[in-house]
């Protein structure tokens, strides 16, 4: 019954969608009001029912009810619970079920806590949230089933994909999932203030903690899936240029250039017609993104099966929602009055400067990810990999750092050009001194991006902490924190980046137990390899004592590990972090007699990446908390005024 | 400054960094795409020593060696019509064997054996590199059948 009740709920869910559109549509269109009433509580509803039915669908995970087809095609019952829990996303019905979920969830959370937007504008969002809604529920009911059924039962699953079987699998996709899909909320209300023509610094002040929320889940679902693709792939990188990567860092890149632009549009009125058009293309690259995953037409280890039945359909939902949404604005973007102009030097330029370059590192990032299937139209297999995306991204970001040190110095509206300059010899002259001091040690030694990415990144330390200067700490608004702590991340992750390209040292060799390795510093020594079992797998086990300077040797336990359900082989690397780097051990193969393949790196400073891309999202979220405290402080303010008056 | 020139002067800015990254795009791809080439194409084509591309084909089977470092394997690559030697030094793919599908990302050294720096085998069952869809492996006379 369990299924039966969530195919249920979902055609609930779906009816109400379409409900929520025409209550929202009619009294619009007709201003009826009576019917504008009705539209918050269908899409709290409709929320309610998506969650309902995604929990029925992790019950049937949790139970291991082998009569629904999804559970014996990516589970089994051996499975550890954590892992028959998170596997009901680890697979493309359960994962587009979250993906309608969160969806229904954000549609409600606007229905319920959105108060500073205008109320026809509100509607229209909420219309337009339950039109995408449609879409999807349409490709789940008709194309991608998650509820139904085989008759017989199976004995037993197939199992999951033992590189998912991770605690990664249980926080990377639902936290990207709710940052990649929230930011439908941005688009919908995009949508909504070209409908009804409000599109101004209120508009801008209400969407922005929609776009805040969803960006700061969106860099922590990124971050934790570097860093899982890192110890899990044990491949040593952090980032492949993957397509399923670039799908995250699309929307991300063009959510981050909306961040900056609607901050300009909450603050001084500008850049009414942009920011709206990159809140349509944020979710736009969601779309592309969820395109190119689950159509299986790029080559990727994302990829669950390669079906072009389902691809297609997702096309044609991007093609009506992107070109409806494109065909909306040049419809209305006449109606859009424009907004209050700037003078070159102030901080407006310098935020157009920022999504400049973030589009022209989105618009290369996308050109590069398609181009293969470009030349297969004209029977050319290409890939494009980390070569071109390291030579176009890498300077591209390099400069929009350098903007990030000088945007923050500068004043909202006209400043002068000396000031700035004033303002900037702090972390120039840092970032001269360290630029010498590197050219003494390693010119030539290390390439140039790295060479310059570590200047840069001391740079921008610097820099970013330079608007605290001189200012009282504890009246420093806490927005004002989240920025300088934002911008400090990447300063971090900037350094981690470019520290583990320069000054990584990998060794590989075939040893016996025994016998002693070393490298860069630390001494392994290679003690014995066993077998060893755990709940779904065995797995031969390195047994090594690593140790530093002469310091207390330390035990690590790189494995090889076997799956019986689906049959498959994954490494486990083994990670020693310290202070300035990381160990990291993989036990590849037996070479020949008694000899055992090692693949040692030592990587400097290389979780500074993650640190870094966790202070982004801290630095995200003080300046949300700011922003609403701020925000409930003058209303609370102004009724004790009133009462005073009274 | 009037609303009207700001508004033309950010379209041009727009306009020149759209140009100035798509000719940037246009020059990285020619240089570091990698184009896909069977061993046969290797032989017709030819492909310069040091081009980074992706050669695909089946392992020959009795062609894989281990060198002495225990590291390093060198095997051949075929598609049936042409065979290529390749090697590779590093942790090969599981599924990494003699008579199974392999796409290796390198180059040609001077000598014309492919220098792999990285290899793609297949992943699990379900899982297969795209590029080798269409060639199979025929058990009994060990030939390779391609159509595309």
């Amino acid at each position: 019954m369990i299924a039966e009740a969530g195919l249920a709920a979902l055609w609930l869910a779906a009816s109400l969608a379409l409900l929520q559109l025409a209550l929202a549509a009619i009294g619009l269109a007709g201003g009826k009001s009576e019917l504008l009433g009705a539209v918050r509580p269908v899409a709290v509803a409709q929320g309610g029912l998506t969650a309902v039915a995604f929990a029925l669908l992790i019950t049937l995970f949790l139970r291991s009810d082998m009569s629904v087809l999804l559970v014996v095609t990516n589970s089994h019952s051996m499975k550890p619970w954590l892992y028959k829990f998170a596997g009901t996303w680890g697979n493309h019905e359960g994962s587009m079920l979250l993906w309608v979920t969160v969806m229904g969830v954000a549609g409600a959370a606007v229905a319920l806590f959105e108060r500073a937007l205008r109320r026809e504008t509100h509607m229209a969002t909420l219309g337009g949230q339950a039109a995408i809604s449609l879409g999807f529920y349409a490709f789940l009911l008709f194309a991608s089933n998650p509820f139904a059924r085989i008759d017989p039962p199976a004995a037993d699953g197939q199992g999951l994909n033992p590189l998912l079987q991770d605690p990664g699998l249980a926080f990377h996709p639902p936290t990207l999932y709710l940052g990649y899909v929230g930011l439908s909320v941005a688009f919908s209300f995009a949508v909504g203030a070209l409908l009804t023509r409000q599109v101004d610094a209120a508009f801008a002040r209400a969407m922005r903690p929609w776009v805040l929320g969803a960006w700061i889940l969106l860099t922590l679902g990124i971050t934790a899936g570097s860093y899982w693709a890192y110890y899990e792939l044990g491949w040593g990188g952090w980032w492949f240029w993957d397509p399923v990567e670039n799908a995250s860092l699309m929307p991300w890149l063009a959510a981050t250039a909306l961040l900056h632009s609607v901050t300009v549009l909450a603050t001084r009125d500008a850049l009414r017609a942009w920011t709206v058009m990159l809140a349509v293309v944020a979710f736009s690259m969601s779309m592309v993104g969820t395109f190119l995953v689950r159509s299986g037409i790029l080559t990727s280890v994302h990829a669950f099966a390669v079906d072009p039945e389902r691809g297609t359909f997702i096309l044609a939902l991007l093609g009506i929602y992107i070109g409806g949404a494109l065909a909306l604005f040049g419809w209305r973007v006449g109606a859009v009055r424009e907004g209050a102009p700037f003078e070159l030097v102030s901080r407006e330029t310098m935020l157009v400067v920022n999504n400049l370059l973030l589009s022209v590192i989105l618009g290369l990032v996308l050109i590069g990810t398609l181009y293969p299937l470009l030349t297969e139209a004209f029977g050319h297999k290409v890939s494009v990999g980390a070569p071109y995306f390291d030579r176009i991204a890498g300077p591209i970001a390099l400069a929009l750092m350098i903007a990030m040190i000088v945007g923050p110095l500068t004043r909202w509206r006209r400043d002068r050009m000396r000031e700035v300059t004033r303002r900037l010899a702090v972390p120039l002259v840092v970032g001269g001194l360290v630029f010498l001091t590197l050219a003494a040690l390693a010119w030539g030694r290390i390439g140039i991006l790295p060479f310059l990415g570590l200047v840069i990144a001391l740079a921008v330390g610097v820099g970013s902490i330079a608007p605290l200067w001189k200012r009282n700490l504890r009246r420093t608004p806490l927005f004002t924190w989240g920025m300088v702590i934002a911008h400090l991340g990447c300063a971090v992750s900037l350094a981690g980046m470019a520290c583990d390209s320069a000054l990584t040292v990998e060794k590989l060799v075939a040893a016996r137990p025994g016998d002693t390795v070393e490298t860069a510093g630390w001494t392994l020594r290679f003690k014995q390899i066993l077998p060893i079992a755990g709940d779904n797998w065995t797995a031969l086990q390195a047994d090594m004592e690593a140790s530093r300077g002469g310091g207390e040797p330390v035990l690590i336990h790189p494995q090889s590990r076997f799956f019986a359900s689906p049959p498959t082989t994954t490494t486990e690397a083994a990670l020693l972090t310290r202070w300035n780097g990381q160990l990291y051990v993989v036990l590849g193969q037996e070479a020949d007699e008694g000899r055992w393949q090692l693949r040692i790196w030592w990587k400097p400073f290389v979780t500074l990446i993650w640190f870094g891309g966790f202070l982004i999202a801290l630095g995200g979220a003080l300046a949300l908390v700011g922003r609403e405290r701020r925000g409930w402080l003058l209303k609370w303010r102004a009724r004790k005024a009133v009462e005073a008056a009274a | 400054m009037k609303a009207k020139h700001q508004r033309l002067i950010l379209a041009l800015v727009a306009l020149v960094a759209l140009i100035g990254a798509g000719l940037l795009a246009a020059s990285a791809l020619k240089d570091e795409a990698a184009y896909f080439y069977a061993p046969h194409d290797v032989k017709t084509k030819g492909v310069e020593p040091g081009k980074a591309i992706r050669l695909g084909g089946m392992v020959v089977k009795g062609s894989l060696k281990r060198a002495s470092d225990g590291v390093t394997v060198h095997f051949d690559v075929t598609d049936g019509k042409a065979t290529v030697p390749a090697s590779f030094k590093g942790i090969t793919p599981d599924l990494f064997r003699e008579g199974s599908g392999v796409v290796a990302e390198g180059a040609f050294d001077v000598g014309g054996t492919f220098q792999a720096t990285n290899l793609l085998a297949k992943h699990d069952e379900r899982y297969m590199p795209r590029e080798l869809e269409g060639m199979q492996y025929d058990e009994k006379s060990h030939k390779m059948k391609v159509d595309r």
